[in-house]
């Protein structure tokens, strides 16, 4: 083989730079997300429901506001009839926030955790928090 | 094993069918499919709204501030205190200016330093919607011309294409630079044209525009297609003029100038 020396060489460089995220993150503990459902708004709901169920919102939460952002953007419509028939009013500022009012423990948790980055807060204004 | 032209076909047939039948299957339904939306039973509804701005009924400068005031603070428009940086969606200009190539000299003294309220005219024929890349404004079926923010790339062809200065761009973060930020609507991002709306988020609620509702009556919102709307009313009693009218935008934001008596 010619140039065996440096092409070996090249190999291990090659492999330990491909696998570096992998040993260098070797048995660090990952802390998992933790969203808050904690706000005195949720606290003061007799009923704690969401829009609509616990498992759809999570999966399918970005979904829904992009779909809601369509509907009442482009149609004009702002009324939502979830799965039971209750009625609720499409705006992320107005409804989701106003029970969530804990930006930083609800949406940034997870958000940050998967690396995730929507552009909701360029535009839209989060409600104020108390730094803690 | 080979199979033969028939047993292929046969099992192409079934495949497809099978498809066919699975699109009915839970597993390949959008979950968020069927929801049901609607409009806010109070929602105002026009087939195609207009606004009537009667200009004798500005007299002070008080009567200017609170109408633009009330729109620029509801919908967070920034003051970035520089023209050149200027967001406005409602806004003065002097006659010369607001109806150009309809000045004369022998103007009442009045008139000539009066000053217009200006805002979007949602054209019926609306150049910005023409010329939109990505479809980011758009014309309601209501008439009204609508920004979705969502969409906006910032190109900037509806600013060229208004011929009544109507967009704004935001060449900066507006967020440090509004003053006293209203927390149930959004703000605007570096990079996006905003403009007047109608206040299609109160009109949804059964609201009148906020210009319209802190006027004390000098503008007057409504419906044009209906003959028995005041917008109507208003007009077939009074000489209105609208700007550039003779672009062939068909605005409908109309202006009752007078005479002498707007003098004040």
């Amino acid at each position: 083989m010619y140039d065996g020396g440096k092409i070996i060489l090249g190999i291990v460089i090659f492999l330990a730079i491909v696998t570096f995220p992998f040993y260098s993150n070797m048995g660090k503990a990952v802390t998992k997300p933790d969203p808050k459902l904690d706000t005195p708004e949720i606290k003061k709901l007799t009923e704690k429901k969401c829009v609509e169920t616990k498992d759809f919102m999570r999966a399918e939460h970005m979904k829904l506001l992009n779909q809601w952002r369509d509907f009442v953007v482009r149609d004009g419509n702002r009324l939502y009839a979830n799965a039971e028939g209750k009625l609720y009013q499409m705006s992320l500022q107005n409804t989701c926030m106003k029970c969530h009012s804990n930006k930083k423990k609800f949406c940034d948790e997870c958000h940050k955790f998967a690396d995730v980055n929507p552009y909701c807060w360029d535009c839209h204004l989060q409600p104020k928090e108390s730094e803690s | 094993m080979s199979i033969n032209r028939r047993e292929f076909l046969r099992i192409a047939g079934l495949s497809i069918a099978g498809i066919g039948l699975s699109a009915t299957n839970p597993i390949f339904r959008d979950s968020t499919e069927a929801i049901q939306v609607s409009q806010m039973p109070e929602a105002l509804k026009a087939k195609r709204w207009a606004m009537v701005i009667d200009i004798r009924k500005f007299r002070t400068e008080e009567d200017y501030k609170r109408v633009i005031e009330a729109c620029h603070s509801i919908h967070n428009v920034p003051d970035f205190g520089n023209p050149k940086d200027e967001i406005k969606w409602i806004w003065t200009e002097d006659y010369e200016h607001a109806f150009p190539g309809q000045e004369n000299p022998y103007l009442p003294e009045s008139l000539k330093h009066k000053l217009f309220v200006l805002l979007c005219n949602h054209c019926e024929n609306p150049p910005c919607v023409r010329v939109c890349p990505t479809k980011a404004t758009f014309k309601r079926p209501d008439g009204i011309t609508m920004q979705d923010m969502h969409r906006c790339i910032g190109c900037r062809f509806c600013m060229a294409a208004c011929p009544y200065g109507a967009r704004s761009f935001n060449y900066r973060n507006p967020r440090p630079f509004i003053k006293d930020p209203n927390p149930e609507y959004p703000s605007r991002m570096i990079g996006v044209v905003e403009k007047c709306t109608f206040c299609t988020e109160r009109l949804d609620k059964g609201l009148m525009p906020a210009c319209v509702e802190k006027s004390n009556g000098a503008m007057i919102f409504g419906d044009l297609d209906d003959p028995n709307s005041e917008v109507r009313k208003v007009l077939s009693k009074n000489y209105s003029i609208r700007r550039k009218q003779e672009l062939g935008t068909r605005p409908v934001v109309f202006y009752i100038i007078g005479g002498d008596e707007n003098a004040g």
